[in-house]
């Protein structure tokens, strides 16, 4: 039988784009008249154009990675840093420019916001366009807001955890987030308050040559709970986009906390983002991440467990295709007695496309009778895709459990052939089986993101049998 | 109309480069269940694969007919959707899928036709009793963490739900203890009439006490070397494939 080939896919209902239409966009490149632009732009106080300025100056300081892949077709001279779409922040959704909501359509946020979800704050290019909250979480404290807004009118909040748990010298590219960051959410969700419906955002690119610096900082005080969720993706454009987000989540004692993203980006993303959480006493943060998409993604969510009893999960799919390079994985920091992280992750490969999964497990000589267990399974959908795998444990202390396992397997001709003789096409038959080994990953998603997920499958194997 | 079903003409099959099926003749008409019998490596599997195309084998020469028509380049799928189906000797396992949704799905491309999910959950609890098979099963990946029992099971409900014209059963009873045998034999019963055909591929004859069969064929070295009535198993059970064998 001859070998199937899976084509490039139809991407066209992720591949729109408006035209690039915006009322203000600095000149390429990176310098400090253009941070103190954008800093003098967004009304900035004093604290964090200092903060900016202080990150230029480390961001200008630091190499590139010396590891992970090849980042050398980015150049940073070639990038804008800040686009802004048209109008101001809108409270309702008539009031969002009308080719914005006709993106917004396309993507289905107001039909997912009219279903079960509690908020929407949907970012476009770099700043949060659309804005909504029920009543009775603000009535409970509940802070949900674009970062602007937050730095603006809750500075206390913001100044306690800005850049804390991600420090601005991290790496070259929080460096230059924190210089240049433009837009994000802001969640606050006060002692004791438990959200029972998730709040969502989702972030779109939309303008060729622009880096996106989103900022979500979200603070989840003692013995109170919440399901965040964050979508993202961009159209498609020839040069090469970067993106260069930072989620910082801290999770006080008993508290709970589930941070669920889907990142669908377009083909030519540099996905630098960079993702951690500080966990306190008998709380728990749970990650939930799925990618596709992106050129090249360098993506290691970490959890800081700091607190005694401290728990983490982490659930994470990619799915690389052609000319793709995603480097995931997790990273985990026992620092106290009684912690436990549980890592389940998977990818898929296909068409030449590369999957790394790189983990950190560390356990401090303080975090006695902890555990980790750590399953990472990967699926290659031909003989000429790359599955790697890459983890670090560093375990300093002999009273822990620890377990690793890993996988990598492909899809056997005779398992193909058993779903056909069932009447199922070879297509169709392949899709079966990636769905079937991602279904542990969309099982965790709300019900909207799980389908979209299982969408994306089926396109990313759309294609002609040969 | 035509009472035949399958037809197989002068089939000879190679795997790479080894010829299995060497000038194979085999007719089934609707109503009557057929048996192939043979020693190991005699190409009895192969035969059932060939039926279905299966890419691993390649037809050099003849040809394998449905209803009169000539399927032997069909692909696998099309195939099953023209009403063949096989029981697989080891069933494959797929995580994350269901049994009822891969029957829900699979019987939706079989029929061509919407499945109607109350009626069709019904209609799998019937049969998953009738099997004695465990109803949380239908929860279930398919085939994953199944005994081989399970699984031979399983193969006979998809039979059942999947209701083809020809049902291809290749070495389900292999493994197999007594009363699963018996249960896989009142399947069989469940789904025989006279507009449908099957095909027992055995190596032993433990499954013909509990089933009443039309034909038994005995396959050696690629080539039917007799046929006969129910009669002829037993007389294999007895004496061996030693006089068939050159």
């Amino acid at each position: 039988m001859a070998k199937t080939q899976l084509e490039e896919i139809n991407r066209n209902i992720y591949d729109f784009k408006n035209k690039d239409d915006y009322d203000y966009k600095i000149k390429k490149g990176l310098t400090r008249e253009i941070v103190e632009e954008i800093s003098k732009q967004k009304n900035d106080p004093d604290w964090m154009r200092e903060i900016r300025l202080k990150a230029l100056e480390i961001y200008n300081q630091l190499e590139m990675p010396t590891w992970g892949p090849d980042l050398s077709e980015l150049n940073m001279d070639e990038i804008a840093t800040y686009v802004r779409p048209k109008g101001k922040m809108a409270s309702s959704w008539e009031d969002v420019p009308e080719e914005i909501r006709n993106t917004f359509d396309k993507l289905g946020i107001p039909d997912s916001e009219k279903t079960s979800l509690a908020g929407v704050g949907a970012q476009y290019d770099s700043e949060v366009v659309y804005h909504s909250m029920k009543e009775d979480l603000i009535k409970q404290g509940v802070i949900y807001t674009d970062m602007e807004t937050a730095v603006r009118e809750y500075p206390e909040i913001v100044k306690k955890y800005f850049m804390k748990c991600v420090p601005i010298n991290d790496h070259k590219f929080v460096a230059l987030h924190a210089a240049v960051w433009s837009g994000g959410s802001f969640v606050y969700v006060p002692k004791g308050v438990k959200l029972d419906i998730p709040l969502q955002s989702y972030f779109r690119l939309n303008s060729p040559e622009s880096g996106q610096f989103e900022h979500t900082l979200i603070i989840v005080e003692e013995g109170a709970s919440l399901h965040f969720i964050e979508g993202c993706s961009a159209p498609k454009y020839n040069k090469v986009n970067l993106h260069a987000g930072c989620v910082e989540l801290y999770v006080g004692d008993n508290a709970y906390l589930r941070y669920s993203t889907i990142e669908n980006w377009s083909k030519n993303m540099m996905n630098l983002n960079t993702k951690k959480a500080i966990v306190g006493k008998n709380a728990q943060v749970d990650w939930v991440s799925g990618s596709f998409g992106s050129h090249i993604s360098m993506l290691y969510p970490m959890s800081i467990l700091n607190g005694e009893g401290a728990k983490t999960e982490y659930t994470g799919i990619s799915f690389a295709g052609k000319d793709q390079n995603l480097d995931t994985g997790f990273k985990v920091i026992h620092n106290a007695p009684n912690t436990s992280s549980v890592v389940n992750s998977k990818s898929i490969s296909k068409n030449g496309g590369k999957c790394t999964y790189r983990s950190l497990v560390r356990i401090m000589e303080n975090a006695k009778n902890s555990k980790s267990s750590v399953s990472c399974e990967s699926l290659m959908l031909d003989d000429f895709s790359i599955s790697d795998t890459i983890p670090t444990n560093d375990i300093r202390t002999d009273e822990v459990e620890f377990s690793h396992e890993a996988s990598i397997g492909k899809i056997s001709e005779k398992t193909i052939f058993y779903l056909m003789s069932r009447g199922i096409s070879e297509e169709d038959a392949k899709a079966m089986i990636v769905r079937g080994f991602a279904y542990p990953i969309s099982k965790e998603l709300p019900v909207e993101y799980a389908v979209e997920m299982n969408n994306l499958i089926n396109l990313e194997l759309e294609g002609a049998i040969g | 109309m035509s009472k035949e079903l399958l037809n197989i003409k002068d089939l000879y099959v190679n795997a790479g480069d080894k010829e299995i099926l060497k000038g194979i003749n085999l007719k089934i008409n609707k109503g009557e269940i057929h048996v192939i019998m043979g020693p190991n490596g005699s190409g009895k599997s192969t035969t059932a694969n060939a039926i279905l195309n299966n890419p691993e084998y390649t037809k050099v020469q003849g040809k394998v007919e449905l209803e009169g028509k000539d399927i032997s380049n069909l692909k696998t799928d099309e195939i099953a959707r023209l009403g063949v189906f096989m029981s697989f000797q080891l069933p494959e396992e797929i995580p994350g899928i269901t049994v009822t949704n891969f029957l829900k799905y699979a019987k939706n491309k079989v029929t061509g036709k919407p499945v109607k999910i109350f009626e069709f959950k019904d209609e799998l609890k019937k049969y998953m009793d009738e099997l004695n098979m465990n109803p949380k099963n239908m929860d279930r990946s398919l085939n994953v963490g199944f005994s081989g029992g399970e699984k031979k099971k399983n193969e006979i409900l998809q039979m059942l739900v999947l209701n083809p014209k020809l049902a291809i059963l290749d070495e389900t009873d292999s493994g197999l203890d007594v009363d699963a045998i018996r249960t896989v034999s009142k399947g069989i019963e469940l789904f025989k009439n006279d507009e449908n055909g099957v095909l027992i591929i055995t190596h032993n004859n433990k499954i013909l006490r509990s089933l009443k069969v039309d034909y038994v064929h005995v396959l050696v070295d690629g080539k039917i070397v007799t046929t006969g009535s129910q009669e002829l198993a037993t007389i294999i059970e007895n004496e061996g494939y030693a006089k068939y064998k050159n």
